[in-house]
């Protein structure tokens, strides 16, 4: 079962990783880190194909993937 | 449960600060340190940094790094690669107001000398860490500090198109615009940079990849808007596609 | 040694590549032109060697910072106007620590002024050679023996203070020939000893540095990474940027203080009976001296007190001149209004009455004139 990892305090909720995931699994969340970004949340990890899709196109390298 | 994407080791640990939120410079020096990792050239490579936001990459870079004055990095690049040990990968990493304005000669002669050096050419249309000055490649209508009521053309000129201009030139093997605005893009770029790279080790020549990016920041959009932007109109007037591949 | 005839340029080139030279870029412009001549036509016969000429001054001369950076000894040339917009690349050079030398053949200015020689970039090259309140060693040669001489022991000095290092001509110095000694080739092996290997920029390219870490070149805070010594006395002093860049250039004060002690150099010429003292370097020195035999012959007691070096300036030599003994200092250059006299002020604080001698603009000072200046001295 992959597993998304998200580096809450690097992550600058840019949503860059959830407008592109294609199964709805990363969402932006409700609370905010030290640099006051409310950063991206793992909602529907059921759902991850693995496709490293929010990864790639994480511009602050705050995504990590096992599967 | 294995790790199937974990940050390159091309980067430094991570750090707050940097660049903007949703940023393509993030996702450009991402890729190129992925990628020299994937070449193994982490121990091998020299990026001389241009001025502007690129200069943020020296503090993520984690392979050797030069910071070279505005516009000048194709120059520094040319007498680096002289003296550095032949297997080593000698690259720029420059933005538009770097190198298509200030730095247009150096790239130009550069270019027309096929120097056997990389060129990573960051296009967001503004001069981002100025505070987003009209840059050579803003847009027509687009508006810039300087431009504030829009680039225009009788004022103005046209957008400058980096590609098709050094596709003019004998000597370059390989041009190339790619754009990081969706994951496939991204993959693309990293293809083509592999490519650039693997010219120089292969003795070929002058490679040169245009990345088009966005400035959500100067841009005043959102990064969702600034992707939205860049495919309407930005990726109309740069077209993405391979010139020369030799 | 090999005995040659050779042009003033031609033989600066040639003490370059003698003295391990291996990379050169510079742009066309009058007269220091046989100069990237000389290096285009050497360049296939020396081992390891190569020549650019840049698409401008400035692309030249930051092709010698990246190739300066790569670890090779790297020189570019100019003349005035052209070495006006190498000041970008010098300051970035001396704000990066890396060793490389310049020639600056001084033609007339300002602007463009003429072709002819000159000694009006004094201030440009002792003073403000760039943004950033930086300075080089600048070496005066008044004979081509003299800048052969220099331009050999350049690329030792540069490497040394992890600084760029001028040699200061013009345009006489250039076109002149002269017999000239040719000192003999320094090896890639004998530079590669004598360096220092702590000094950063020569491994880059080369994986990580002896202190684990990838080499990163910036013109911010570069005497930082290259002054071993002087950091030993700070310890770690963090990442953030003004503190290193403050850092880097106290690095930088403390080494004109050094040069101040150990660098100076000048020639007393008749100066021991001398009551009339001329201050002058390069070509102007060179006429002055066939002036003093002129106005010794008259029975007038003059000598020339000349800087080799322009920078550090010979000040105390100048200061510890006798008011009881000199009646009289005339500065004599190549420039209007004189530049060199400043310093010359500066150091004898009024203590003796100083006159000038000037031309300017390509107009070459002549022996009569200085004479004529001396004897109308009262």
């Amino acid at each position: 079962m992959p597993k998304v990892e998200i580096n809450s305090v690097t992550c600058k909720a840019c949503e860059l990783c959830v407008s592109n995931c294609p199964k709805d699994v990363l969402a932006l969340g409700s609370t905010s880190n030290p640099s006051g970004y409310h950063f991206a949340v793992v909602v529907n990890q059921d759902a991850c194909i693995a496709c490293k899709m929010c990864a790639v196109i994480c511009p602050d390298g705050a995504i990590e993937i096992y599967k | 449960m294995e790790k199937i994407y974990s940050r390159t080791k091309g980067l430094q640990a991570p750090f707050t600060g940097g660049f903007c939120p949703g940023c393509f410079h993030g996702v450009i020096s991402k890729s190129v340190a992925e990628v020299l990792e994937e070449m193994d050239l982490l121990d091998r490579a020299v990026c001389v940094i241009g001025v502007g936001c690129c200069c943020i990459c020296s503090r993520y870079f984690d392979f050797d790094k030069m910071n070279a004055p505005h516009g000048r990095a194709p120059a520094v690049a040319t007498g680096l690669k002289h003296g550095a040990p032949k297997d080593t990968v000698v690259f720029t990493y420059q933005g538009d107001g770097d190198l298509a304005s200030i730095g247009i000669a150096e790239i130009m002669y550069a270019a027309n000398r096929g120097e056997n050096i990389t060129i990573v050419f960051v296009n967001n249309s503004t001069y981002g860490m100025t505070g987003g000055q009209m840059a050579p490649t803003t847009l027509i209508g687009q508006k810039a500090t300087t431009s504030p009521y829009g680039r225009n053309v009788a004022e103005h000129g046209y957008p400058m198109h980096m590609c098709e201009v050094l596709n003019q030139l004998g000597a370059p093997v390989f041009i190339e615009r790619v754009s990081c605005d969706s994951p496939a893009g991204v993959l693309k770029a990293k293809k083509a940079l592999q490519k650039g790279f693997q010219n120089q080790l292969d003795g070929k020549g002058f490679s040169f990849i245009e990345l088009m990016s966005s400035c959500p920041t100067n841009w005043g959009m959102t990064p969702l808007e600034s992707v939205a932007f860049m495919r309407e109109h930005t990726l109309k007037e740069f077209e993405v596609k391979n010139f020369r591949d030799r | 040694m090999e005995r040659k005839f050779m042009k003033g340029s031609e033989a600066i080139a040639e003490a370059a590549i003698r003295g391990g030279c291996r990379f050169f870029s510079g742009y066309p412009i009058t007269p220091q032109n046989e100069i990237p001549e000389y290096f285009a036509r050497r360049a296939p016969e020396v081992d390891g060697f190569s020549f650019r000429q840049g698409e401008s001054e400035v692309a030249s001369v930051n092709m010698v910072m990246g190739a300066a950076a790569s670890g090779a000894r790297a020189m570019t040339s100019s003349s005035s106007p052209g070495v006006a917009l190498k000041s970008e690349g010098m300051s970035y050079i001396a704000g990066s620590a890396l060793p490389m030398v310049l020639c600056s053949v001084m033609r007339g200015g300002p602007g463009i002024g003429s072709i002819q020689p000159s000694q009006q970039d004094y201030w440009q090259a002792t003073k403000a050679m760039g943004n950033g309140g930086f300075k080089m060693l600048v070496f005066a040669p008044h004979t081509v023996q003299e800048a052969v001489d220099m331009t050999y022991t350049a690329f030792d000095y540069a490497e040394r203070d992890h600084n760029p290092v001028c040699i200061l001509a013009d345009g006489c110095i250039a076109s002149m020939m002269e017999p000239v000694s040719l000192p003999e080739f320094v090896s890639d092996e004998d530079i590669e000893k004598a360096r220092d290997k702590r000094n950063y920029y020569i491994t880059i390219g080369k994986g990580k540095h002896a202190d684990g870490k990838h080499v990163e070149i910036s013109s911010g805070a570069g005497r930082v990474k290259a002054d071993v010594e002087f950091m030993k006395s700070y310890g770690d002093i963090g990442a953030d940027y003004g503190v290193r860049g403050e850092v880097s250039n106290r690095s930088m004060a403390a080494m004109f203080k050094r040069w101040a002690e150990k660098d100076v150099a000048y020639e007393e010429y008749m100066m021991d009976d001398a009551e009339i003292v001329i201050a002058a370097y390069g070509t102007a020195a060179r006429v002055s001296k066939a002036a003093i035999a002129v106005l010794r012959k008259e029975g007038i007691k003059a000598g020339l007190l000349r800087p080799i070096l322009v920078n550090p300036f010979p000040t105390a030599a100048f200061k510890s001149l006798d008011p009881k003994k000199i009646k009289h200092i005339l500065d004599v250059e190549m420039s209007i209004p004189g530049q060199m006299l400043e310093d010359v002020e500066h150091a004898v604080q009024g203590a003796i009455p100083i006159s000038t001698c000037l031309r300017s603009c390509g107009v070459i000072i002549s022996r009569e004139e200085i004479v004529a200046a001396v004897r109308n001295l009262k």
